[in-house]
């Protein structure tokens, strides 16, 4: 049962991409893991230099496209042949060349919307309040400006001592989140 | 009274003067006469079928007539709902009987079909008589008795009539005048005996403006007496047709049609076919069958006859005949073909030809031995005994103030009367005649279904009961009697002409069934009477009633001296020589309001809603004519403005017109549709004359033509592919064989001798395996070797299916929705090709590709392999008719079928989904018809017989062109056929494996002209 | 420096004109939207939209009141306006993702500028054109019966009908197309949430943004699932213009049934979309002054796309004469004498002259590169293009195998209101879409500027510009 805390953690405000880029490589050395940085764009350095690993989304949405196809060919085949068979034209109940296209569409369109589904499940989204929007200025996470939050969770994470440790790293200053 | 009268006779004074008054006279009338034009225009395609709503609501319960009525087969006690009874009855046809059986649903007639026990019928109709159930229940009809244009009643004219009828007692019935059509009811003849008797001095006059007077006169001429003509084409072998189209014109057209058929008709067993020759100046459906067809004018007409005497070597005096070296040629080959085949030719000439030639025709077979193969009978005609009983001197009488009461039964005759005759003009001052105590100085009535031309024109109006309301009698063209019974008690309060004679008779409380009963008791006696009525009334004809045919001593009356002749023969140069046709739809006029009739496609021009003045493809290329051009004929005073339509095929030199359009007071439908050739007709030579004047207008006229099949001979790029649409057999093709080809066709000497060569066989590849049909598989073939052309098809279904009628506009933008159609071929020279008619159903393909396309399953296959169309799922995407390859989807593009009209609603069989707006819909093979088959063989546990369904298109076709049944009933006719080497499917190579398949068209040409044959007819 | 590095720095700055920072793309393209007041000329512009929006609207209640016999559509030719519409604007739909989806694979940057309004322009290119099918239906209110869903009848569509194809592939398309555009909102309208000034903007754009905070490890997989998306939507958008080719390839109707089409459909449909791309993005660098961040570059490759495509859909009319001719078919053979010399042959050189020979100008840099000759030549391929489905569905419908039922047609004054309202729909959508949200994806522009920053300093990029011909 850990103790009530009182702040989130600690953000730092850096000037350039490349500042946060040093500043995570050191945070890492450093020990911390609980802390997350904020870009306004992706940069593939950054997201190497916090060994992020894998983003589990390929997996499920492999999984959706092929539930997608099977299900789809399925729904056509079960309606022909088994549900309501009709001679339509003279062809084959299961006239399964006819029943391509539709198989592949529903193939894109399950795969599709579970890949962006599954993003915002693993993103945590829609996520109406974060904590980090209460440091003034961290607007500009949107636009120029680099943060780095270690956040108090993280079992190495001493107010003082982590604020000594970011200063370290010369941001442009740190600042603590409340909760 | 008076002050109407006032107020009628303040408008008449105007009137004779100003024909566009007489629209103002028609507003003036609008309350109680009921007038349309002005509102046709706005909401016509929902009001094709009348504008009047004073029938709303009333007519929609069961109208059974008072008399007791007896069903053809099953005992009225066996009436079910939902379960059809059929009627035998008979309509008037030109005046002449037509038997019918008439399917009532819950006492409302639906549908007539031809009686096969009736001389004249043989089962089929006309389309014509599938129309004219629709005339029972059109809106437009007059529905009560008017007085100068003011609802009255029959009774008031009762009133009136009294103190004429003592009037003419006391002068013997001097100026009393009656006018009737062509009659051949024994009941009416019996009454007008009475009326002589009852006014010795009163005149019966008989107008038809389509009358068989010349033939009558013809035999008079040959014979010394009038007869009637009876050609037995089931005898001829040859036969040589001198401008008659006896496929239509004539009261025995419909048992001609078939007698012909059965003698072109080759099958696996009968390699035999009659050879027709065919002389006429404007292609009829008589000379697109013939296999030498001669385009002459009218007047020429009597040269070739003479030409064909002298050629058979009768003694010709006059001068040498005035013919062209092809005409000539053509007739030496005709004459000899006739002489080879003494006793088993015919020859005969139509009404439109003089009285001259039908009697030198007579002659010709007398010479030629064809005696056997023509048969006289007494007239079938109720004849006026003394003389002149014309229109002529009728207007005479009327002009002179002889005339003090003019009863018109029926007809419409200041419409139908040649111009010269100012009839109209006449029986206006007749009726607005007053005298000085400001009473009426004459009597002028009018019966008629309508309030037309005449009615108005009149003072008293009484409402016509419509055939299907009618207890009377009529003749047929051999005279067989049947008795005509009424299916439904008269939705108007309508009079019958017996009714009105009648009551002129003094003879009040007798209506038109005791009438009719009185006379037949006369006839039969009262002993077994009620035997008689029942077992005629059941039957529809009197047995053994048709009179027996005659000899007549051929005397040597002096017919060599031919027809005058006209003495300036100008032909093409500057003027024409016109002639007078009756239309294919609506005959003289009279149906001119019954909208199946109006957008039937004529045959061989396509055209609809509209008549045209036809000229030759030559004619019109000296006076650069196209097509649609409106120009102004001028023809002995008289003068119209007419659309040209250019006619493959039509004589040099003539220009032919059809009868019975331009109508001012034909109702909501006919009303101002084409224009009025009678305003060109003069009551001297009705049929044909010279000196028509053409000047053009520089306007145009679009027609309405269900299919642009005239660019069949036209040239270009378009001409190329519609050449390949023919394709000949083996060895006269040019082609080689092609199974592309849409008609495929031979000479019968070629079937002779190699029968296998009009086999196409193909091997059609497909992935998939075939469906089994192991139940029923149901199948049409069409022979077009037998097919006239004719159209009865096309309004059978009409009639049946409940398919809507669309309206000139509509056809216009090519929405017409007819499920059959028959498509026409010309092949060879314009000048006179020869002429293919495609009867064009669904052909329930086994591979429909309407089906695979589409989206909602609603059209699918059965398990009697027939293409359904389910409308009630159709969401309308017409992919399904963009994917037929034979276009014979029809589509509702807007609310078509009439959901406003009760008495419309009433004629619907109930057996078939009225469509709505956006759904598609095409032929079913009359699906309902199989149906009620299946259900009656599995209620006797037992498989459908051969011949238990019969198509409505199948039933009516006078040429038993078509054949429907079942193929896995190897014994079933439609199973034989398709055995037949003539056997073809149309655009198989498609793999559509259509079940409608045709039999190939044959020739019989003469070996003398067989060059042409090839190209066409006699070229 | 180097030449190669020289090299880099051109490539990169031809994207990208001007002395750029993330700021400023940021503030540049934002004010746009949330600083720049309204000027009379979007007005005008969106005030014309607007009226041949109503003019549409007007057009299909009539429509619904009288049914589809006001138009001029009959048989034999029974699809017309309706179905030619829906083939044009699905068509012009396909640039938005080709651009957004395929060349995001291929890694090309200079689709960064231009790709989020293309497929804002592919979304309501797919909406006009979705409108079509159901509006053309002779019972538009059973539209439904199209979709498969349980009914106590056992009723489904005919799966074998190319128009339930069509019902798949157009419906996945747009829903894939409006998943793909949305992702790639969001974290703009994060921004956009961020620097609006008002209360309810604040909001709204907030909501949108789904509390998106540029967290590192949420561009992680964020970029997975966006590139993925990618990867779906490039195959799709080949499917969905194929099926659409299949609608008339599956008949068998002389000059629809055809091999050919599904391949030169997707030229086709590529070719007109990028026509309209120009058309949308040459006034829009103008307007809004974003000359900067769409280029010269930008418009020359878009350019040369047109250009190969169009060589695409050459290749397919000489295609469909050559196999007409060589099939020996008669009636193939017939359908492209008519279409050269018959009625409609007009339509035929019209789309010829537009797709065929104007297409060829673009060989020229010159050309290539100056933006009022390219804006004429892409409305002119627009033009071409919808001629093209006229000549096809109308063309081959009105004269098929039995000369009997041959006719012409005639569009009715409802087929063109409808028409015109189409494109008022899409002009009132897209001038809405330019005000309320960004034109120009914000983030992926700062994504540029970094890189280019990695290459070399602005005043390099200054010196490469005024090198870059």
């Amino acid at each position: 049962m850990p103790e009530e805390r009182t702040s989130f953690g600690l953000m730092a405000e850096f000037e350039s991409p490349e500042a946060l880029l040093e500043a995570v490589r050191q945070t890492r050395a450093a020990g911390y893991r609980r802390f997350d940085a904020y870009t306004p764009f992706p940069d593939d350095e950054l997201i190497e230099a916090m060994e992020l690993g894998s983003t589990l989304i390929p997996p499920p949405v492999l999984l959706g496209g092929m539930l997608g196809g099977a299900g789809g060919f399925f729904m056509m085949w079960f309606a022909n042949v088994v549900h309501y068979p009709l001679n339509v034209g003279g062809r084959p109940l299961n006239s399964w060349p006819a029943f391509v296209p539709i198989t592949f569409e529903l193939t894109v369109l399950l795969a599709a919307l579970t890949a962006f589904g599954v993003m915002l499940v693993l993103n945590k989204l829609p996520m109406p309040y974060h904590p980090v929007f209460n440091v003034p200025d961290f607007e500009r996470a949107s636009a120029d400006r680099f943060f780095l939050c270690i956040e108090a969770s993280d079992a190495k994470f001493d107010l003082s001592a982590t604020r000594a440790f970011l200063n370290t790293l010369h941001p442009r200053l740190v600042l603590e989140v409340p909760p | 009274m008076d002050n109407q009268g006032d107020k009628l006779w303040r408008t008449l004074e105007e009137l004779v003067d100003s024909p566009e008054f007489r629209r103002g006279l028609e507003a003036e009338f609008a309350e109680q006469a009921g007038e349309w034009p002005d509102t046709i225009d706005r909401r016509r395609f929902l009001q094709l079928m009348g504008s009047s709503l004073a029938l709303a609501g009333l007519y929609g319960c069961w109208r059974r007539p008072e008399q007791q009525v007896f069903p053809y087969v099953n005992p009225p006690e066996l009436v079910v709902p939902g379960k059809p009874l059929t009627y035998a009855t008979a309509m008037p046809f030109g005046g002449y009987g037509i038997g019918l059986l008439a399917t009532s649903h819950e006492g409302r007639p639906t549908k007539l079909e031809g009686n096969p026990d009736h001389p004249a019928s043989l089962g089929a109709t006309n389309a014509i008589g599938q129309s004219s159930i629709l005339m029972l229940y059109d809106p437009d009809r007059a529905n009560a008795t008017t007085h100068v244009g003011s609802v009255s009643s029959w009774g008031n004219l009762l009133n009136t009539l009294r103190p004429w009828r003592d009037h003419w007692r006391s002068r013997q019935g001097a100026g009393l005048h009656i006018l009737t059509e062509t009659v051949t009811s024994p009941c009416l003849a019996d009454q007008l005996r009475r009326l002589r008797e009852a006014f010795p001095m009163a005149r019966w006059h008989v107008f038809d403006p389509i009358s068989r007077d010349s033939v009558r006169q013809g035999t008079r001429l040959a014979f010394g007496e009038p007869a009637n003509v009876i050609w037995r084409f089931d005898r001829a072998k040859r036969i040589v047709v001198l401008d008659c189209d006896f496929l239509f014109t004539e009261p025995g057209s419909l048992r001609y049609a078939r007698d012909f058929a059965d003698q072109r008709r080759v099958s696996i067993g009968r390699h035999e076919m009659n050879r027709l020759y065919v002389a006429e100046p404007s292609p009829t459906l008589t000379g697109a069958t013939a296999d030498h067809r001669l385009a002459v004018r009218a007047e020429d007409i009597a040269e070739v006859a003479r030409f064909l005497a002298r050629c058979v070597g009768m003694e010709m005096t006059g001068a040498s005949p005035r013919l062209d070296a092809a005409q000539i040629r053509w007739c030496q080959a005709a004459a000899d073909d006739l002489k080879a085949h003494r006793g088993s030719g015919l020859v005969l000439a139509g009404i439109g030809q003089p009285p001259e030639v039908h009697a030198l025709v007579h002659r010709l077979n007398v010479v030629l031995g064809n005696d056997a193969n023509v048969e006289f009978t007494e007239p079938v005609e109720v004849l006026p005994a003394d003389g002149n009983t014309g229109i002529v001197p009728l207007v005479e009488a009327m002009q002179t103030g002889q005339v003090e009461g003019l009863f018109i039964l029926g007809g419409n005759p200041a419409y139908t009367t040649s111009a010269d005759l100012n009839f109209a003009d006449a029986l206006v001052t007749l009726s607005k005649a007053r005298s000085t105590d400001g009473s009426f100085k004459n009597l002028t009535v009018h019966l008629s279904q309508y309030y037309n031309e005449t009615s108005f024109r009149c003072q008293w109006h009484v409402p016509q009961s419509h055939c299907l309301e009618s207890w009377s009698d009529i003749r047929a063209f051999d005279g067989t009697v049947s008795l005509v019974q009424p299916l439904i008690a008269p939705l108007h309060q309508s009079k019958q002409d017996t009714e009105v004679i009648e009551a002129l008779l003094g003879e009040l409380d007798l209506d038109a069934y005791q009438i009719l009963r009185r006379f037949w008791t006369e006839q039969i006696g009262n002993q077994d009477f009620e035997r008689f009525w029942r077992t005629t009334l059941e039957k529809g004809i009197i047995e053994d009633s048709a009179y027996s045919p005659h000899r007549f001593e051929t005397q040597s009356a002096s017919v060599e001296t031919g027809p005058a002749t006209t003495a300036d023969r100008i032909g093409g140069n500057e003027t024409f020589e016109i002639v007078f046709k009756p239309d294919y739809c609506v005959w003289d006029g009279t149906y001119a309001n019954i909208g199946w009739q109006q957008e039937l496609p004529r045959p061989l021009t396509k055209i609809t809603w509209d008549n045209a003045a036809l000229i030759s493809p030559e004619d019109a290329e000296r006076l650069d004519l196209t097509t649609g051009e409106i120009v102004e004929l001028a023809y002995r005073g008289g003068s119209v403005r007419a659309p040209i339509y250019v006619m493959p095929g039509q004589a040099r030199g003539s220009i032919t017109v059809h009868l019975g359009y331009g109508r001012t007071h034909a109702g909501a439908t006919g009303t101002g549709v084409g224009f009025n050739a009678y305003a060109l007709r003069t009551s001297d030579a009705p049929w044909f004359g010279q000196g028509l004047r053409i000047t053009k207008t520089g306007r145009r006229h679009r027609f309405a033509v269900t299919s642009a099949h005239h660019t069949m001979v036209s040239r270009g790029f378009n001409g190329r592919a519609e050449q390949d649409v023919v394709t000949e057999a083996a060895g006269t093709s040019s082609h080689g064989h092609d199974n592309r080809r849409l008609i495929r066709t031979g000479t019968l000497e070629q079937f002779r001798k190699d029968p296998a060569a009009f086999k196409h066989e193909e091997k059609l590849l497909s992935l998939y395996p075939p469906f089994e049909y192991d139940h029923n598989r149901w199948a049409m073939s069409i022979d077009l070797n037998t097919c006239i052309g004719c159209g009865a098809c096309v309004a059978a279904c009409q009639a049946e299916n409940n398919i809507p009628v669309v309206g000139r506009e509509q056809v216009l933008m090519s929405r017409e929705m007819q499920w059959i159609r028959i498509d026409h071929y010309f092949q060879g020279p314009p000048e006179n090709p020869r002429v293919y008619h495609q009867p064009v159903p669904c052909m329930h393909c086994e591979n429909a590709p309407c089906e695979v396309v589409c989206p909602v399953n609603a059209t699918v296959h059965d398990s009697e392999g027939i293409n359904n169309m389910v409308y009630n799922r159709c969401v309308g995407t017409r992919y399904c008719s963009n994917n037929c390859p034979y276009k014979v989807r029809r589509f509702n593009f807007l609310q078509y079928s009439d959901n406003v009209h009760p008495t419309i609603q009433m004629q619907k069989n109930p057996n078939v989904t009225v469509r709505s707006r956006g759904v598609m819909e095409k032929c079913t093979y009359c699906i309902q018809r199989i149906a009620k088959a299946r259900i009656e063989a599995e209620k006797e546990n037992r498989p459908i017989g051969d011949g238990e369904v019969v198509t409505a298109c199948q039933q009516v076709c006078p040429a038993q062109a078509i054949v429907f049944g079942n193929l896995n009933d190897p014994g079933s006719r439609v199973s034989q056929l398709k055995q037949s080497p003539l056997d073809y499917g149309i655009l198989t190579e498609l793999t559509t494996k259509p079940r409608t398949t045709y039999l190939a068209k044959l020739w019989n040409p003469n070996p003398a002209l067989v060059d042409h044959a090839h190209t066409g007819p006699a070229a | 420096m180097s030449t190669e590095q020289q090299e880099a720095i051109r490539k990169t700055t031809a994207v990208l004109g001007g002395r750029h920072t993330s700021a400023s793309v940021t503030d540049k393209i934002g004010s746009t939207v949330l600083v720049r007041p309204i000027k009379p000329g979007w007005l005008v512009g969106f005030g014309i939209g607007f009226l041949l929006t109503m003019v549409l609207l007007f057009a299909v209640t009539w429509l619904f009141i009288k049914g589809v016999g006001i138009w001029g559509i009959n048989i034999p030719v029974a699809w017309g306006f309706a179905i030619i519409n829906f083939v044009w604007w699905i068509g012009i739909g396909h640039a938005g993702t080709f651009i957004s989806a395929f060349l995001l694979l291929m890694r090309q940057d200079w689709r960064t500028s231009i790709n989020r309004f293309a497929e804002a322009m592919t979304l309501f290119a797919v909406a006009c054109a979705g409108m079509m099918p159901l509006l053309h239906l002779g019972r538009p209110y059973y539209f439904y019966w199209l979709l498969p869903y349980p009914n106590t009848m056992a009723m489904w569509p005919q799966f074998r009908s190319p128009l339930v194809w069509d019902v798949f592939a157009v419906g996945t398309y747009a829903t894939v197309s409006l998943v793909f555009w949305y992702m790639g909102l969001v974290p703009d309208l994060a921004t956009f949430r961020d620097r609006a000034r008002g209360r309810v903007a604040r909001a709204v754009y907030g909501v949108f943004a789904l509390g998106w905070r540029n967290s590192v490890r949420h561009w992680h997989r964020y970029r997975m699932a966006y590139l993925l998306l990618a990867g779906l939507a490039t195959p799709l958008v080949i499917s969905v213009h194929s099926v659409v080719g299949l609608d008339f390839a599956s008949a068998i109707l002389p000059g629809w049934h055809s091999t050919i089409f599904p391949p030169y459909f997707v030229g086709g449909a590529i070719f007109s979309g990028f026509a309209m791309v120009l058309t949308l993005a040459i006034p829009l660098r103008w307007a809004y002054r974003l000359q900067d961040m769409i280029t010269l570059r930008h418009l020359d490759n878009c350019a040369k796309l047109m250009l190969v495509t169009g060589l695409i859909v050459a290749y397919g009319y000489v295609m469909e004469t050559f196999m007409a001719w060589y099939s020996g078919n008669p009636y193939e053979r017939y359908v492209v004498v008519n279409r050269a010399l018959g009625v409609y042959a007009p339509f035929y050189w019209i789309m010829i002259v537009c797709n065929v020979l104007i297409t060829q100008l673009l060989w020229f840099r010159r050309i290539r590169r100056s933006t009022i000759p390219l804006l004429i030549v892409s409305l002119l391929i627009n033009v071409g293009m919808w001629m093209e489905r006229f000549v096809i569905i109308v063309t081959s419908l009105q004269r098929d195998f039995l000369p009997s039922s041959w006719n012409v047609y005639a569009p009715t004054v409802w087929d063109w209101l409808i028409f015109t309202g189409s494109i008022g729909l899409f002009i009132t959508l897209f001038y809405l879409f330019i005000r309320v949200l960004p034109a120009i994806a914000m983030f992926e522009m700062r994504e540029l500027v970094h890189e280019a920053d990695r290459t070399a300093p602005a005043p390099a990029r200054v010196w490469a510009e005024n090198h870059d011909a």
